[in-house]
């Protein structure tokens, strides 16, 4: 894990204190017509590690307005997934704040991050993530139960029906290939029909050509649904498909402009 | 079906499927097996030495008295609807024209016995149930009797003021237990007929008997109105007091069975703890991704605890299936114990087994249970999260606790218990203590050794904790195997030894001073070697300490009863060998004639007699002072003749004495005590071969049943040794996979692994040999009253055997991954 090394003095406030304005411009410059649906506000996040402060994120402000579709890249051990964790309510920050639909996480108490994650969220993650011990099904129906909802059944079905698996219902993960792992996932993201979706390298153990075809089937389900697309990645490529796209360089996030 | 619960059970299924939870289920299987089997058979046996002590008794209660027992006894058993019955007993010449015999006259009341039944013999028939006692007018008599008296069935006898009719030869009394040296022949007649022979009179030494027999509750409850009332002279005998000998044998194996069971106990214990590392390290996934899909805590909580009570159903139902039929097998192996077969087991142990089952699951997961309720979300998104820690004290008390718990109701024995949770509690701070050193010292060493033996030695060095826990599991293992191996062997040694093929069968007493002379060239001339002869000398304890003996001071009613009858007092130049010395010295040859005195240690605690003491006999009107110079312990079971109060030679010459002598007489050779008889009128020959025989049978029994619960204790033991292999097994794969993939052979891996388990085998089993001796010392001496023998060979052996199969058995587990191509290990790991 890297990250920059705390720089102290009147300095290093002054210059903390312009780029915050600075970023806070950035991101509520093209959508300030929209609602919010993920919004962090001067966020740190610190680790101690043989003794030493080492930053991930320092004074990160981020707006993603309902229905954008945004790439965060940047190289390894940038603090990608790191931020994921802290937009998602995974983790929490140092310093700052998270506002989910405009609601402050930080007074929830862990049972209630998992209750917003339950009503508005959903995660797609690059090593898929499905519970070996459940069928494709089960494993789509499982945040649909865990909301309460009562269709859960049909609502998988329709979903795996969707990403092209309804051969596959009662096939458990270990006897599906990746690609058709990562649909399932996928499947299992946009069933609950989430208000946000975040998704972690999601072609990151696929080939390309798998990886490709994943890629298409979840922006389709973004437009079709409208959802929130937060996108982790550190393919450009892909990243430039996504209407913004946020480096993070050094704890902190810059918009790379003319993408898009 | 809720959530929590379809998705506990899904996991189960396919966390089977997976093999993952195979070897905690296996373990608690086994638990709840080894509860269940021997609860099941020992619930049997219990049943049975309580059904065998009626017999014995002829009754569930007998009230004795030396006078007529009071109404109100019998009136309260009236008024409770407990059956009765009563008998009289007494010592009485019987005459057959010119013969004579000291008999033992039993006079039965209607309803005799109330529990058991009499065997007798008519018409040279077969044996046959009496059916009821003696009409009036006549007899039943012992065949010893009919020998001395050289009577036959429908012959006279002559008992007191009136003439008998012989009409039954008493083939089997089953209710006659207790003092085998007031046996003389028995005579059996009818109640009714006693006041016409006028042999109760003032002063008669008459033993009355009032037979009780209900139910259990109706028994509890009458015993406990009765046992304040009972005045001197008159004692309540129950259950408990039915052949001390065949009893001893069977307390010390179920001592061992509750052993055995401990051990098995603490054993699949051990091998859930370790067989749960792998269960929390494939579920914590699971449960991070459900926090990460919004399920709460109580969800995640919900979903383990039905998890983990849906394993203690399955474990328990299918540990007390084998137990019941493990029981079969110890029941079968133990045959017919006494006269009849074992009767069903009870549904109790099944229910323990059930308690047991749940209580030791839920302790074992605890710690597994805390941790995966707070896995975090993030882990999902990065493995390198660790799992919240919680201080060990939290963590592991409930285990601890619980296998204590269990080690104590196993045991059944407070120093049993104790000896058994000092003993593992110094293994595990032994272990504990051991591998930080070895870890240190591998940490000092410079890293100069062959590539092999550094992998090795740098695996213990970078999994501290892992390597502790194979240890722990290994000579936990290992210390409860030998543990059983080591106190079985001595156990089975000391009942072989204890009662060889030439045991006594006979007791011969009332040897005359004058007789032994004529006596030894008897058997001289039999072809049977010198006959050991003991003298014996009555003699009434009047004073301890000069203080005169205050009968009524003793709370114990045995105590009373010792005080107040006449002791036999017997001389000894040696200590035999089935005595022990426990306090004091035993005399020198040039002590003979001194006034010492060695006692029994029972009967010295007893009386509150103390070494040093001067005891003051009366012999006859004569005065005798001794002092108690040294204390012993005597093996009753050996069925030698043995002596509570023994002097050195010299001291009784001048007492009036006689003598007895125990000897082996072959079957085939037993017409020669009826030519003793005959040649000596005067001696009573004991006939104690069926007792004998009962018992040795008894112990082939118990001996096999021993046996057989050490096998299932064993396959406790590799279950364990199993799960400390399988529980370090997935993190050992994705290493030597790595290591392949870096270019290591299969040699260089197979090396570093012998080098690592070679250390883990070593330590376990030196450990495991030192706490198992020591407390096989202790549970031998102090416990099973043994004697214990050091054993070097068997711990010679287990650390050889540790040096070769843990490292053998460690590179079977993992050689199979190796087969596969380190892609495919790597991908599914």
């Amino acid at each position: 894990m890297t990250g920059a090394v705390v720089p102290d003095g009147a300095a290093a406030q002054a210059l903390s204190a312009v780029q915050h304005e600075n970023n806070v411009m950035i991101s509520k410059r093209k959508i300030m017509q929209k609602p919010l649906a993920v919004e962090a506000v001067n966020l740190d996040k610190h680790v101690s590690s043989n003794g030493n402060a080492l930053v991930i994120l320092s004074g990160l402000d981020l707006a993603i307005a309902a229905g954008e579709r945004i790439a965060i890249v940047g190289s390894s051990g940038s603090g990608k997934s790191t931020l994921l964790g802290l937009l998602a309510g995974l983790d929490n920050p140092t310093q700052g704040k998270v506002l989910i639909q405009g609601q402050d996480i930080a007074p929830l108490d862990e049972d209630g991050r998992a209750a917003l994650r339950a009503r508005c969220m959903g995660f797609v993650f690059q090593s898929f993530q499905l519970l070996p011990t459940l069928t494709a099904l089960e494993n789509v129906m499982l945040p649909l139960q865990l909301a309460g909802r009562e269709d859960a059944k049909s609502q998988a079905i329709a979903a795996l029906e969707r990403v092209g698996l309804a051969h596959r219902l009662s096939h458990y993960p270990r006897h599906l290939s990746g690609g058709e792992q990562q649909r399932v996932a996928i499947a299992r993201a946009f069933a609950p029909r989430p208000a946000i979706l975040f998704a972690d390298e999601p072609t990151g153990n696929l080939d390309a050509a798998t990886g490709e075809n994943i890629i298409e089937l979840l922006f389709a389900l973004n437009a079709e649904s409208g959802t929130t697309l937060v996108l982790v990645t550190h393919d450009l490529t892909l990243a430039n498909r996504c209407g913004r796209v946020l480096s993070l360089q050094q704890g902190r996030i810059v918009e790379l402009e003319g993408v898009a | 079906m809720s959530l929590a619960f379809t998705l506990a059970w899904r996991q189960l299924r396919s966390q089977w499927a997976a093999g993952e939870i195979r070897v905690l289920m296996l373990a608690l299987v086994m638990a709840v097996a080894a509860t269940t089997s021997v609860g099941f058979f020992t619930d049997r046996i219990q049943t049975t030495l309580a059904r065998q002590g009626a017999m014995l008794l002829g009754a569930d209660a007998v009230i004795v008295a030396d006078h007529p027992i009071p109404a109100p006894f019998a009136a309260e058993a009236g008024r409770a609807n407990i059956q009765t019955s009563h008998t009289l007993e007494f010592p009485s010449m019987v005459l057959h024209g010119e013969r004579s015999q000291l008999s033992e006259i039993k006079a039965l009341a209607p309803g005799f016995p109330l529990r058991g039944s009499l065997m007798i013999k008519q018409q040279g028939g077969e044996a046959h149930e009496a059916g009821g006692i003696p009409e009036p007018g006549s007899v039943w008599i012992e065949p010893r009797l009919a020998n001395s008296l050289q009577v036959r069935e429908g012959d006279s006898l002559e008992l007191g003021n009136s003439q008998f009719k012989v009409s039954a030869i008493l083939h089997s009394e089953a209710s006659r237990g207790g003092d085998m040296f007031s046996f003389a022949p028995r005579v059996m007649m009818n109640a009714a007929d006693v006041p016409a022979t006028g042999l109760i009179q003032f002063g008669s030494r008459v033993k009355y008997q009032l037979l009780l027999a209900a139910d259990a509750g109706a028994m509890k409850t009458y015993t406990a109105w009765a046992q304040p009332r009972l005045a001197r002279g008159e004692r309540l005998q129950d259950l408990s007091t039915a052949r001390p000998e065949i009893r001893n044998a069977l307390e010390k194996t179920q001592q061992f069975l509750g052993l055995a069971a401990m051990v098995s106990v603490v054993l699949a214990m051990v091998a859930m703890f370790l067989a749960a590392m792998p269960y929390v390290q494939s579920s914590q996934d699971s449960y991070a991704l459900m926090r990460c899909f919004g399920a709460s805590g109580k969800l995640i909580s919900r979903i383990l605890l039905l998890q983990t009570l849906m394993l203690a159903v399955i474990g328990s139902t299918l540990g007390s299936l084998l137990g019941f039929v493990g029981q079969l097998g110890l029941g079968w192996l133990a045959g017919k114990l006494f006269v009849e077969t074992l009767p069903a087991p009870s549904w109790q142990p099944a229910l323990a087994g059930f308690v047991v089952g749940f209580a030791t699951l839920l302790a074992v997961m605890w710690p597994s249970l805390l941790r995966l309720r707070h896995v975090p979300a993030l882990h999902i998104l990065r493995q390198d999260i660790a799992l919240p820690t919680w201080s060990a004290v939290w963590q592991y008390t409930p285990s601890v606790l619980l296998a204590f718990g269990l080690i104590a109701w196993h045991a059944a024995d407070s120093k049993l218990a104790l000896a058994a949770i000092g003993g593992f509690s110094a293994l595990i701070v032994a272990v504990l203590v051991l591998t930080r050193l070895l870890r240190r010292l591998l940490l000092a060493l410079p890293q100069q050794q062959s590539g092999a033996v550094q992998l090795g030695l740098a695996a213990i060095r970078r999994r501290p904790r892992l390597f502790m826990a194979q240890v722990l599991g290994f000579s936990l293992g290992m210390a409860a195997l030998m543990l059983l191996a080591l106190i079985r062997g001595d156990l089975l040694h000391n009942w072989q030894s204890s009662l060889p093929p030439d045991a006594p069968n006979r007791f011969v007493i009332n040897i005359q001073g004058d007789q032994l002379d004529a006596i030894k060239a008897f058997f001289k001339q039999e072809g049977l070697s010198a006959p050991e002869l003991h003298p014996m000398v009555r003699a009434r304890l009047t004073a301890i300490n000069g203080k005169p003996l205050d009968i009524a001071s003793y709370k114990d009613e045995r105590a009373k009863r010792l005080a107040e009858r006449e002791f036999n007092l017997s001389w000894a130049a040696e200590m035999q060998d089935d005595n022990r010395l426990l306090a004091g010295e035993w005399w020198t040859p040039a002590q003979a004639g001194q006034p010492l005195l060695s006692l029994e240690q029972g009967i010295a605690d007893m009386l509150h007699v103390k070494l040093g003491d001067h005891l003051s006999y009366d012999v006859a009107g004569q005065p005798l002072e001794l002092t108690v110079s040294s204390l012993r312990k005597v093996e009753w079971d050996t069925m030698r003749a043995n002596f509570f109060a023994l002097t050195p030679p010299g001291v009784l010459d001048a007492m009036p004495a006689n003598y007895l002598t125990s000897l082996h007489v072959p079957r085939a050779q037993e017409n020669m005590l009826n030519r003793l008889v005959q040649q000596f009128t005067n001696l009573t020959v004991i006939d104690v071969a069926a007792v004998l025989e009962q018992v040795q049978a008894i112990i082939d029994k118990m001996t096999n049943a021993l046996q057989y619960i050490f096998a299932f204790s064993v396959l406790a033991g590799l279950i364990v040794l199993y799960a400390a292999l399988v529980a370090t097994r997935r993190e050992r794969v994705k290493e030597a996979t790595l290591l392949r993939v870096l270019g290591a052979s299969t040699t260089q891996i197979r090396h570093s692994v012998w080098v690592e388990y070679l250390a883990v085998g070593v330590m376990a089993a030196l450990v495991a040999s030192l706490i198992a001796n020591a407390l096989a010392f202790y549970i031998s001496q102090q416990v099973l009253n043994i004697p214990f023998s050091f054993n070097w060979q068997a711990s010679f052996l287990t650390i050889s055997l540790a040096m070769i199969l843990i490292p053998a058995a460690s590179w079977w587990v993992l050689r199979r991954f190796l087969r596969f191509s380190p892609r495919e290990i790597l991908h599914s790991t």
